[in-house]
């Protein structure tokens, strides 16, 4: 195999139109078989093709770019079999003479006009075009040379490879630091959350399940402050009903959707209480057991007096099989108990109590789940009993401290009293 | 507790004269009965601990390390429903010793009687005197006063924290005839009687049992049941003198503890002074953060 210098390739790269004869300029790569083969080539994109297969694999230009480039893969490619030539893409000015200069970057929009135009709206191309270099362009989610249509398994944008395309760089520690993406490692976390887990599970979830563009867009994908986004803090209910779509409706009819309605957006959506890349099984412990602190985010006091009871002890010590404020209120269709269809109404509490309880009764549901112990409102027996407990432990520890201490001093110094005597019958029992 | 000083074996003074002699304080039943308590009680405290404290890092850790919550229930109630049996036969032996030995009197007056008499008054302000150097040291009886409290204080406890224990234990069954908001009720009473008992007991009565300078490290008498003689004349003189005066110190004698006994004090009461003191240390610093 014949190999050209380094600079040989980083020149040849250029695909062009360059003759060989030029490209072979004096004092460069000797001439060869694969050349003059190339000279021979009908097809201009062929004389490009033929220098740069004979390349190694590793080989760099000087700017440090691959030059190998497989013929029989591209062949199989979107652009190739003719389909388009190299200078489609690469701008033909100066890759017409060997040695050539490096090309610039591919030219997309010179065939994908709306493509592009549709990208520089995006928050990788707003990014790129505000000077971050590591914010995707075409090629980095759709390659280069080995462009395939998305139904293609092969494809960097098919289901199969989604994931780890937008993971090259939402899932480096290093990029994300380096392009100041927002969100974080989002990759590993979308990896952890259901829809990874099905994603790369056996069920047939598999190839339903949302990958990153299902809910972000692809060329119309938005920053989530944008109100166009499929992500931002109005659309995020569309976005998750596409596929979610009873839990949206029962969300519109609940007491956070009405708000919503009404346009008072600090109402929480979808992501505020599932969270958005970190989603979790819903059925899952550990998640049904810190939701609670998000409800309780919101719900200042309640989850307050909710930690008052054995309920929420016993889901704050990390264990699912107590009631929840979903168990009583219910999860989308959460509704205030002056709504007779609400779960804690007068109407439907003892129901919702003999779910867990089954031999509740009119008595049974009187029992405060959100007794305020320290406010005479929840009930003045509870208040001064509360108080009665208070005032009883402060007085027996203040009382028997104060006996304590005294008494301790007292033998201490009767114990040292004793020392200068001789001593007593003080043999242990 | 014993209503009446139980009668041991004679001493075995015969001839060494180095041998203390040592009464009987506390009979088998008062002791077994004592054990169960302790056990019981340090085994509802480690169990309900981390619901009172729910918000802790170490609450978790500790429910977990106990097998999670439904295993820590379960030995809280087999703990709690043998605490009420032995709170029960206690009760029941009052009544039946009362009725076949001491009468019911005795029950209530006397240097016997669990019950607070005016003579405690007088020597629990004594006492404080004595703390501050302004006279001497009270003499006490068979129980002084803050015994009394103690035993009180154990004697409301089970029946609070039982009652509203099997309240919030059976909530459907006493919903049958009480009120939902007494849910409520129990709820708090449970958990702040809860904490009375378990900081009374792991920090005043091991004080007054074990850590106070006297008594340093542990007094035995509870396991053992036998008090040495010199203890008794020290710290309970008016019983010292009043079994002489009633002709009933040699009654009262019995055989010095085995040495098994002791060894069995010292290992379970120094588990139990270790697992408190722990308990309380965890409580304070939870309370102060």
């Amino acid at each position: 195999m014949i190999r050209l210098t380094i600079q040989g390739i980083a020149l040849a790269l250029l695909v062009g139109l360059a003759p060989v004869a030029q490209a072979l300029a004096p004092g460069k790569a000797p001439a060869t078989a694969a050349a003059a083969k190339a000279a021979k080539a009908p097809d201009a994109s062929q004389k490009c093709i033929d220098c740069h297969a004979e390349a190694e694999p590793g080989d760099k230009s000087a700017a440090g770019k691959p030059v190998k480039l497989d013929p029989e893969a591209h062949a199989k490619t979107l652009h190739g079999g003719g389909n388009a030539t190299c200078i489609d893409c690469h701008a033909a000015e100066g890759l017409r003479k060997y040695p050539h200069k490096e090309p610039g970057a591919a030219q997309c929009a010179s065939c994908h006009e709306k493509a592009v135009k549709e990208y520089a709206e995006t928050s990788h191309g707003k990014a790129r075009a505000g000077g971050n270099g590591v914010a995707a362009a075409c090629g980095d989610c759709h390659g280069t040379h080995d462009i395939k249509p998305t139904s293609d398994d092969a494809s960097k944008v098919s289901r199969q490879n989604l994931e780890a395309t937008c993971g090259a760089c939402h899932g480096s520690e290093a990029l994300v630091k380096a392009g100041k993406v927002p969100g974080g490692n989002v990759s590993a976390k979308y990896h952890d959350s259901i829809h990874g887990k099905l994603l790369h599970g056996d069920t047939k979830a598999k190839d339903r399940v949302p990958l990153c563009t299902d809910c972000h867009g692809t060329h119309d994908m938005r920053p989530k402050k944008d109100p166009e986004s499929a992500v931002s803090r109005a659309n995020i209910p569309e976005t998750c009903g596409t596929c979610h779509g009873k839990a949206k409706k029962a969300w519109s009819g609940g007491q956070h959707g009405k708000l919503r309605a009404a346009n008072v957006m600090t109402a929480p959506g979808c992501t505020d209480c599932h969270g958005t890349h970190t989603i979790a099984d819903h059925n899952a412990p550990k998640w049904q057991v810190e939701v609670i602190r998000e409800c309780g985010g919101c719900h200042t006091e309640y989850i307050d007096t909710y930690r008052d009871t054995y309920h929420g002890k016993v889901t704050d010590l990390g264990f699912a099989r107590m009631a929840t404020c979903a168990s009583c209120h219910g999860a989308h269709d959460i509704l205030p108990k002056e709504n007779p269809l609400s779960m804690v109404s007068e109407q439907r509490i003892l129901a919702t109590c003999q779910a867990c309880h089954p031999k509740a009764n009119a008595n049974f549901v009187k029992f405060q789940p959100h007794a305020n112990k320290n406010k005479k409102d929840s009930g003045l027996v509870l208040y001064y009993t509360t108080k009665f407990m208070q005032v009883l432990l402060a007085g027996v520890f203040a009382f028997f401290g104060l006996h304590t201490i005294l008494w301790l001093y007292r033998s201490l110094a009767e114990l040292k009293a004793r020392r200068g005597r001789p001593a007593p019958d003080t043999e242990k029992h | 507790m014993a209503t009446q000083i139980q009668a041991g074996r004679p001493a075995a003074t015969a001839g060494a004269g180095a041998v203390h002699k040592y009464y009987q304080r506390f009979d088998r039943i008062d002791r077994v009965m004592h054990a169960f308590l302790m056990t019981t009680f340090i085994g509802c405290a480690i169990t309900g601990l981390p619901l009172v404290f729910s918000d802790h890092e170490w609450a978790a850790s500790l429910a977990r390390a106990l097998g999670g919550f439904q295993t820590a229930a379960l030995i809280h109630r087999i703990c709690a429903g043998t605490m009420i049996t032995v709170w029960l036969l206690h009760v029941i032996r009052i009544f039946y010793d009362a009725a076949t030995r001491t009468g019911f009197l005795a029950v209530f007056w006397g240097p016997n009687s669990m019950v607070p008499q005016p003579q405690d008054i007088f020597d629990m302000w004594n006492h404080f005197k004595w703390f501050v150097g302004k006279g001497p040291r009270p003499q006490f009886d068979r129980w002084t006063y803050w015994e009394k409290f103690d035993y009180w204080a154990v004697f409301w406890g089970m029946a609070i924290i039982g009652g509203s224990g099997l309240i919030l234990w059976f909530p459907a069954q006493f919903a049958a005839f009480l009120p939902g908001w007494i849910f409520n009720v129990a709820t708090v009473v449970h958990g702040e009687e809860a904490l009375l008992a378990v900081g009374f007991i792991f920090t005043i009565h091991f004080f007054n049992g074990h850590i106070r300078p006297e008594k340093f490290p542990m007094d035995l008498v509870i396991f053992t049941g036998r008090i040495p003689e010199h203890e008794l004349k020290d710290e309970r003189p008016q019983e010292f003198r009043r079994l002489v005066a009633e002709g009933r110190l040699a009654a009262a004698e019995a055989a010095p503890p085995t040495p098994w006994t002791k060894v069995f004090g010292w290992v379970v009461g120094g588990a139990a002074v270790i697992v408190g003191t722990a308990t309380v240390v965890v409580i304070v610093y939870s309370v102060l953060n």
